[in-house]
């Protein structure tokens, strides 16, 4: 118990079963540390999506317990997930930013959502947006840039409510190699910030560049679990 | 946290009800036309009652009594009489009283001055207490020994009985029907905007905003369909009330019924299609927002 008051993200013997039938997740047990970085790795449909749903509420696992941030995602309240996801900033492939909105809008509608006042607003964006880069993209639409770009709204939007931890699913999917390694080094500045990082990817390269925690998962299991290396045969988009 | 933020939901509502201009158009007219079906029958219903009411008020039956009665069979007639059911007071009425109260009642004509009282008869004037049943009654009365003739406005009065209960029949009906149409309608117009923005709330979900605060802007949004819905259909129910009513009253045949004033009504006619309108319109949207805020 107490290693697990450690731990900002738990999984605890974790099975998850989709309505149809499909077992997306046969039994993962792992334990992540507060401001650690972790690669979440494997071959598509092994169940990586999966996980980050269980971390954000989306499913429950039918088996077995979650714990994010204090939160207990088993038998959590309806009342108290919202309060769990705002521990949580979520970064998907395809950005998902609001067209009709300028950049600081995107940001502005996050921090409102969540109770923010304008004034908190106007304080705080400027220096997330300082963060990732794109400062002087303030007033721009989300069609008016690159898609490196768009990705770099879609990490500040996630910064933005100061989470406790950054939950990535294939940030760097649409993105050239170049784009991916910028994007990844900031995502690596962040975590040196003190915020939790868990990045989901396909990118060998990238994962045995960095040097982090990576582990693998495949058929719904935990393989591999160790520091620096992307370990495992075959891998596709 | 906390407050709540009225300003913003009441600009996210508006908003959301001009990104949309037509179909809130047709949501507004569909409202204010089933208001105005429901409010009509509603107030046909009132005046049928009113009109009841003062008939009630007003009603008498005369029963005339054969010219060979005695004194004595008289007042045995009084209290068989007294005895019907729904007859609430027998009063004896001479012939001689009677040429009175109608000399009384045409002073001007001349005419009648010198008329002989024998031409009259003697009669009893019956009050009764429930007009539902004055069929009945005037049945028994007239079947009742030594009575010679009567005079009643049964056939009035089951006229209005039948109006107002035909107008309340539709009305339940109609309020039922209308109720449900204007609701679905909402419900399907505030669903297009809760489409349009299912992005918005997607995110609003994941960043870990409340069930109630993504909820607001479109209760407020079915608000303030429902509410404009109201005012527009209370202005017209007015104007359509007066129309009626200055057509009664200069119609030769209808001039007799007397129509309740709008000044006596616009209380309760507002307030019913305030609530009506507001139950819609929150009711339609909580309907239409009630998918996105599973899981
Ligand atoms: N909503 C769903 N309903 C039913 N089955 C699903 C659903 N989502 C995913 N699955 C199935 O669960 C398994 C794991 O899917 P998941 O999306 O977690 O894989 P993934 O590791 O993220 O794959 P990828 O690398 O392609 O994104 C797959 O077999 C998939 O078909
Ligand atoms: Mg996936």
């Amino acid at each position: 118990m107490v290693e697990s008051e450690s731990a900002v993200i738990e999984l605890k013997d974790v099975e998850m079963t989709y309505e149809n039938g499909t077992k997306a997740v046969r039994g993962i047990s792992l334990r992540i540390r507060p401001g650690e970085f972790v690669f979440l790795v494997g071959p598509s449909g092994s169940g990586k999506s999966t996980i980050i749903k269980l971390l954000t509420g989306e499913v429950e696992p039918s088996v077995g317990r979650v714990r994010v941030n204090g939160f207990s995602t088993r038998n959590i309240s309806e009342r108290q997930i919202p309060l769990m996801r705002r521990t949580l900033g979520v970064i998907f492939q395809d950005f998902r930013l609001i067209d009709k909105k300028t950049v600081y809008d995107n940001l502005a509608f996050v921090m409102r959502a969540v109770g923010a006042s304008a004034r908190e607003s106007r304080q705080r964006i400027p220096y997330v947006l300082e963060l990732v880069g794109l400062e002087d993209k303030a007033h721009s639409y989300p069609n008016e840039l690159s898609g490196g770009e768009q990705q770099r709204v879609a990490i500040a939007r996630a910064l933005v409510n100061n989470p406790d931890t950054i939950i990535a699913d294939e940030p760097t999917g649409n993105l050239d190699p170049e784009r991916s390694l910028e994007l990844m080094d900031l995502l690596v500045k962040i975590n040196e910030l003190g915020t939790t990082m868990v990045v989901v990817t396909h990118e060998k390269d990238l994962v045995d560049r960095f040097g982090k925690r990576v582990i693998t998962i495949d058929s719904g299991r935990v393989i591999n679990d160790s520091v620096g290396r992307y370990v495992g045969g075959h891998i596709h988009g | 946290m906390g407050k709540h933020n009225f300003g913003y939901f009441v600009h996210e509502g508006l908003s959301n009800m001009f990104s949309h201009g037509f179909m809130s158009f047709a949501a507004i007219g569909i409202t204010v036309a089933c208001l105005l079906i429901m409010g009509t029958f509603s107030l046909v219903a009132v005046n049928a009652n009113a009109l009841l009411a003062d008939l009630e008020q007003e009603n008498e039956i005369l029963a005339f009594i054969e010219e060979d009665c005695t004194d004595q069979q008289i007042k045995a007639l009084e209290k068989t009489l007294g005895a019907v059911p729904n007859v609430t007071s027998v009063t004896f009425i001479s012939r001689e009283e009677a040429m009175e109260k109608f000399l009384e009642d045409y002073p001007d004509e001349e005419y009648f001055k010198d008329l002989d009282p024998e031409i009259l008869r003697d009669r009893f004037s019956l009050k009764i207490d429930d007009l539902e049943l004055i069929s009945q009654t005037v049945e028994q009365v007239r079947n009742t020994q030594g009575i010679g003739g009567i005079n009643a406005y049964e056939d009035v009065a089951g006229g209005f009985i039948t109006v107002r209960n035909v107008a309340s029949v539709v009305c339940i009906a109609l309020i039922a029907i209308l109720f449900i149409v204007s609701l679905f309608i909402i419900s399907n117009t505030i669903r297009l905007t809760t489409f349009d923005r299912r992005e918005e709330i997607a995110i609003m979900r994941m960043v870990g905003a409340t069930n109630g605060f993504i909820r607001w802007p479109f209760v407020y949004e079915g608000f303030l369909l429902g509410l404009l819905g109201s005012t527009i259909a209370f202005f017209l129910q007015w104007m359509l009330y007066e129309a009626v009513s200055k057509g009664v009253s200069t119609n030769d045949a209808l001039q007799l019924i007397d129509v309740v004033p709008f000044q006596q009504l616009w209380k309760p006619v507002a307030l019913t299609f305030g609530c009506a309108g507001i139950l819609i319109g929150v009711g339609g949207s909580l309907s239409a927002i009630r998918k996105y805020l599973q899981v």
